[in-house]
């Protein structure tokens, strides 16, 4: 194939129409005759619903209605929970449209105004009267599962959903019983918020005369709406419901999931006969959008003076809020359980996970969904290891590392086997690109002058391309559906082609890598190829965009669909030149007879016949038109490592970044400018996890990070520029070559940033800071290593400078 | 994230802004740059039936210098602040301050008035007006008075303005000799307010002799507060590091402290006192490189 476009750096083709205003958002839809959506959420984390009075509301001159929980109890059930990993099955709770007895977090909804304009319907919320009784409230998963704690619900005692586990907990126990070293470690991994640019929205819109919905939905995945809606929330047929996703502003995981509002439009578009719009305002958007993370982990690392990793021992709780949201059993079990020993082979290793109800948002699948919470897990480990031996953290890396000949690679939690891999090979790169052995001189240097410098590292490997439906289906992970993804591909008589795919962009660039595929299979130019998806009336079924599935799956469907158009474009050639098909090559766009170059078809040329069809090889069809149900062999698992500099003003706390540096093997790469934009964005987000951002409830459950003026989400000006760099390990898990790139930035980057920190404060005798790094708590930290006689390190105190032996850096690793 | 109901008046003289502010009583508020006032609306913290848009009074807008005073219109933006070549020469710290005042969209409707009249504990403006002793003209029924920005800052999110009066300019006495400024900050991540700021201003003798220094502080507490004994340890003293250093220990005396769950009380004391000892050694070093050398020709 004589590529033209894979592996350019080709800007998007999404672009344009975004930069000029003329993108159509959930916002930009109106429709005739349309009313406006008010949700009213409960005020009170646990409390139960006494009353609600309407009557006030209602009187409001420009409302046209006000529902409460009631009204929709009879027609409409509860969301359901797609992915029951873990065993939950018996104790399942997920919300209701509106909430009837009990809400469970600030946030659940409980009733909703239907006016003329959105004004009257803010207004009329206001209105609206409920009678609460206080319930009590917990809002950490940990404190949640103890003895005399609040109950959220009561087919769950202690407020666990699930206990899971995966390993080998005996030979774990020997494995810690016999270590030469053993370091304990709690691990806070904070709840975060998405923020997606674009809050979310949901547009109802139902026709009497057919009988049909139709609803514009904030979605990654708009089929999998469609059918949870229709099979088990609105007890309306599939067929009968088209959603739309219309241009979508990020999701970041947060619009997989389904949500109340989008059986509140659908419902009352068709009990008052009209369309219905709500869009989420940023504050609603804090309080009741899935959250992320949230995971509170007992750590245990054992292993022996010369560095090799023996055993490593896990306890989290998972905090899962105060209701299920739609994929959130699997991602603390299959998603993180599954991937705790990252790029090291260690032999005996047990994981247990608790998912627990709280009364909170729920959380789900966020960026990176388990990966990062497994990332840091393991990489803050094995840097509190290399610290406990005095050996240097590139070196224990080195030692630990699966090998290339490990390949494929069985991690002896379930997961499946890991598809390819060079550890060594993209630490070292890191390493030769970041200067280590200068670098650390610089770190002595520096400290000697009273500053503190640290270098952090991040080997990972995640895994992504979710995924083959055999395993994750049925195997024991829980998941209720397969995850092959579809696509459809036509070569029109002018030889145009229309690709339609299930996977659902929002931000990915899909449209400008499906095209270079595309473009080059059937040697075309890139803008005679269209990308359509969003929308189900059009497509064929699709599984959506997340878990960085969208090439590694629905970009192999596509291919697969080209790879048919071709073999049949070949017959017809074969025909049409009167060769046989033995003799025919597919060279410079065309298919020509072996030898006689001047006899040939372009793919426009077979396209025209095919279509026209009055010359086609006897019994064929006609027109170029085939489609595709990809079902992945494996998952992809990419890898790399992160280095990152940061500087620590002893004074303050405050953390400069003098430089960030990845090296990523994402396998082949189709786009590099949209993948080193994947891997830009992805460092920011996990950057943002390590340093700023944090989704805080106080004890009664209100939310205090409610707003952007609180929740520290990162500007561009508080990041570092980032050298990029990449190892190519290409995967034989589908025809590119390629791995998913979506989220390995965010799963490498927080594990380097605190790694970082706690290097650069190492000199004090601080060995550990929980995540987000604010200048407050390291502060606090060397304040108090300040005042107390240290251990091992005589704490520098201030203004003199710090002791040699503390300082000296473990030294050996050269790249 | 929609506001109440409310009537809207643009006037375009300061007297018909007054009599509005009067004829609608509490009801109303002043809509200067809507940057703090509009936030509240969206999330009905605030619910004025009537807003009094005084944008469009043209006496309200620009820098004037007059021999040795600095006028500013209350509805002077940020940004204009921060491009103002008068400012860089004479005072500037002003210039400065304004470039670490939100982001670019903030700093283009946000107002130097609105900023001092809301008084916000984590604004910039009121520590740089505070240290620079500027004057506050307010018009009222009753006409107009000054109030010197010693008085200015009451409480809490109350300034001396008080309700159906405006704050229409703000005045600032160009300090002479040889003086050096700064304002530091140490912003919020979230928000870009300061959980610490402090502008600092010496005026030198030979050889970093202090014959003058004032300091003021936002962010660390309830409202803007000046570090009058660290100004007092300073004065006559030769300043380096040291001095500096110790005198700013003292910097958060008489501030009324605040915390959250960013920055606690705790933490915030140490800011102040690492703040104050940068704010000086900036000025200093302004002081020093000669930063006030096109003020001293012209005065
Ligand atoms: C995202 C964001 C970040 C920000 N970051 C910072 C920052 O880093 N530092 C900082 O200092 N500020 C910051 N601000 C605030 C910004 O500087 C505002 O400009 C300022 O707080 C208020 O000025 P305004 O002109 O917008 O006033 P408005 O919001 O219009 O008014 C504020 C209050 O003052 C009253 N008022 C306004 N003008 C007058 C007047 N002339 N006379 C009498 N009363 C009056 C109003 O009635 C109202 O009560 C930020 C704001 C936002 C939204």
């Amino acid at each position: 194939m004589a590529t033209t476009y894979v592996g350019e750096r080709l800007k998007r083709l999404e672009d344009p129409e975004l930069i000029v205003g003329a993108g159509n958002y959930m916002d930009d839809i109106t429709l005739p005759g349309m009313a406006h959506v008010a949700i009213l959420h409960s005020p009170y984390a646990h409390a139960r619903i006494l009353s609600v009075d309407t009557s006030r509301a209602t009187a409001l001159p420009g409302v046209v209605a006000v529902f409460t929980g009631k009204d929709m109890e009879a027609d409409t059930n509860a969301l359901p929970c797609a992915w029951q990993a873990g065993s939950v099955t018996n104790n399942v709770n997920t919300p209701r449209p509106l909430a009837v007895d009990e809400v469970h977090f600030v946030g659940d909804p409980v009733a909703f105004v239907v006016a003329e304009d959105l004004y009257t319907a803010r207004d009329a919320l206001d209105l609206i009267e409920v009678e609460y009784e206080p319930l009590p409230t917990v809002v950490d998963a940990e404190q949640a599962t103890q003895e005399g704690a609040p109950q959220l619900h009561e087919n769950a005692p202690n407020n666990v959903c699930m206990h899971w586990t995966a390993g080998n907990q005996a030979g774990t126990d020997t494995a810690f019983d016999q270590a030469e070293v053993v370091v304990s470690q709690k691990l806070i991994n904070q709840r975060l918020i998405p923020t997606a640019m674009e809050t979310r929205g949901a547009i109802g819109s139902y026709n009497a005369g057919t009988d049909e919905y139709t609803l514009w939905l904030s979605s990654q995945a708009p089929h999998v709406h469609r059918l949870l809606l229709a099979a088990f929330v609105l007890n309306v047929p599939e067929h009968k419901i088209r959603v739309i996703a219309p241009d979508i502003g990020g999701g970041f995981g947060s619009k997989i999931f389904i949500y109340p509002d989008m059986a509140i439009v659908a419902w009352a578009s068709r009990k008052l006969n009209r369309p219905m719009k709500w869009i989420e305002d940023r504050q609603e958007n804090y309080l009741w959008t899935s959250h992320g993370r949230d995971h509170t982990t007992h750590a245990e690392i054992a292993g022996t003076r010369d560095g090799k990793i023996t055993g490593l021992r896990a306890k989290t709780y998972a905090n899962l809020g105060g209701y299920l949201s739609s994929i959130a059993p699997g991602i603390p079990t299959t998603l993180y359980g599954r991937m705790a020993t990252g790029v090291y082979k260690i032999p005996n290793t047990f994981v247990e996970v608790f998912g627990v109800y709280t009364n909170t948002a729920p959380v789900d699948a966020y960026r990176g969904a388990g990966r990062p919470e497994a990332t840091y897990l393991v990489e803050r480990m094995v840097d509190r290891f290399a610290r406990e031996i005095g050996m240097d953290p590139a070196e224990v890396r080195r030692k630990n590392f699966i090998q290339p000949e490990d390949f494929p690679y069985d991690n002896g939690l379930g997961m499946l086997p890991y598809d390819s891999g060079d550890y060594e090979k993209a630490l070292n790169r890191a390493l030769e690109l970041v200067g280590y052995q200068e670098l650390r001189q610089q770190q002595t240097e520096a400290l000697a002058q009273g500053r503190y410098i640290g270098v952090g590292f991040s080997s990972y490997v995640e895994v992504c391309g979710v995924a083959p439906s055999a395993w994750i289906g049925l195997n024991g992970q829980g998941w209720g559906a397969g995850l092959w993804e579809s696509a459809n591909v036509k070569v029109h008589l002018t030889g145009k082609v229309v690709v339609t795919t299930g996977t659902a962009p929002h931000g990915q660039g899909h449209v400008t890598t499906f095209s270079q595929i595309v473009a080059d299979e059937l040697g075309i130019p890139i803008e005679d190829v269209v990308v359509q998806y969003g929308d189900t009336q059009g497509q064929p079924f699709g599984l959506g965009t997340y878990g960085s599935r969208s090439l590694a799956v629905g970009g192999t469907a596509i291919h697969r669909s080209v790879t048919k158009i071709k073999d049949k474009a070949k017959k017809i050639a074969a025909h049409l030149l009167e060769a046989s098909e033995e003799d025919l090559v597919w060279q410079d766009g065309k298919f020509m007879v072996k030898g006689s170059p001047d006899a040939a078809k372009t793919i426009q040329e077979l396209a025209l016949a095919a279509h026209v069809g009055y010359s086609l090889p006897p019994g064929m069809e006609p027109f170029l038109d085939e489609t595709t149900y990809h079902d992945p062999p494996n998952c992809t698992f990419p890898f790399g490592t992160h280095i990152c500099v940061v500087e620590v003003d002893p004074e303050t706390g405050k953390v400069e970044f003098l430089r960030y540096l990845a090296v990523d093997d994402v396998g082949n790469v189709i786009n590099p400018l949209i993948v080193d934009g994947q891997l830009h964005g992805g460092i920011v987000q996990g950057m943002a996890q390590a340093m700023w951002e944090q989704g805080v409830y106080d004890e009664s459950g209100q939310l205090v990070t409610g707003t952007l003026m609180d929740y520290a989400i990162p500007k561009a000006s508080m990041v570092p520029n980032f050298e990029l760099d990449r190892t190519v390990t290409p995967t034989d898990v589908n025809p590119f070559g390629a791995k998913g790139a979506g989220e390995a930035g965010t799963i490498a980057s927080a594990p380097a940033v605190v790694n970082a920190v706690v290097d650069a404060l190492k000199p004090f005798g601080i060995t550990h800071l929980d995540m987000p790094l604010t200048p407050e708590r390291l502060w606090r930290a060397i304040q108090e290593k300040r005042n107390q006689p240290s251990d091992s390190a005589t704490a520098p105190t201030g203004g003199s400078h710090p002791p040699g032996d503390a300082s000296t850096p473990a030294s050996g690793a050269g790249a | 994230m929609i506001p109440g109901q409310f009537d809207y008046h643009a006037p375009t003289t300061v007297q018909e802004a007054v009599q509005l502010l009067q004829e609608h009583g509490d009801e109303a508020k002043v809509l200067a740059g809507g940057h703090s006032l509009v936030p509240l609306m969206r999330l009905r913290l605030a619910a004025p039936s009537v807003l009094v848009d005084i944008n469009r009074i043209p006496e309200l807008r620009g820098i004037n210098r007059t021999n040795g005073t600095v006028t500013i219109g209350a509805t002077t933006t940020h940004a204009t602040i921060e491009r103002s070549e008068v400012l860089k020469r004479v005072l500037p710290m002003l210039p400065a301050a304004a470039t670490v005042i939100g982001d670019p969209m903030v700093r283009n409707r946000g107002t130097f008035g609105g900023s001092l009249a809301h008084a916000d504990p984590a604004g910039d403006w009121p520590a740089v007006a505070l240290a620079l002793n500027a004057e506050m003209r307010i018009v009222g029924p009753d006409g107009e008075r000054t109030v010197p920005a010693g008085e200015f800052f009451v409480d809490l999110l109350t300034s001396a303005v008080e309700p159906g009066e405006l704050l229409t300019h703000v005045s600032i006495p160009v300090p002479g000799g040889n003086v050096g400024m700064s304002y530091q900050k140490f912003g919020h991540p979230a928000s870009g307010y300061a959980v610490t700021g402090v502008a600092a201003i010496v005026t030198l003798y030979e050889n970093n002799y202090c014959l003058d220094c004032s300091i003021a502080i936002t962010g660390a507490g309830t409202k803007a507060t000046r570090a009058t004994e660290t100004e007092n340890a300073l004065r006559n003293q030769t300043l380096d590091e040291a001095t500096m250093a110790q005198a700013a220990e003292q910097a958060g005396t008489g501030i009324d402290f605040l915390g959250d769950i960013y920055a606690s009380e705790e933490y915030r004391q140490q800011l102040v006192k690492v703040y104050t000892k940068r704010a000086l050694l900036a000025a200093l070093h302004a002081a020093n490189e000669g930063q006030s050398a096109e003020a001293q020709k012209t005065l």
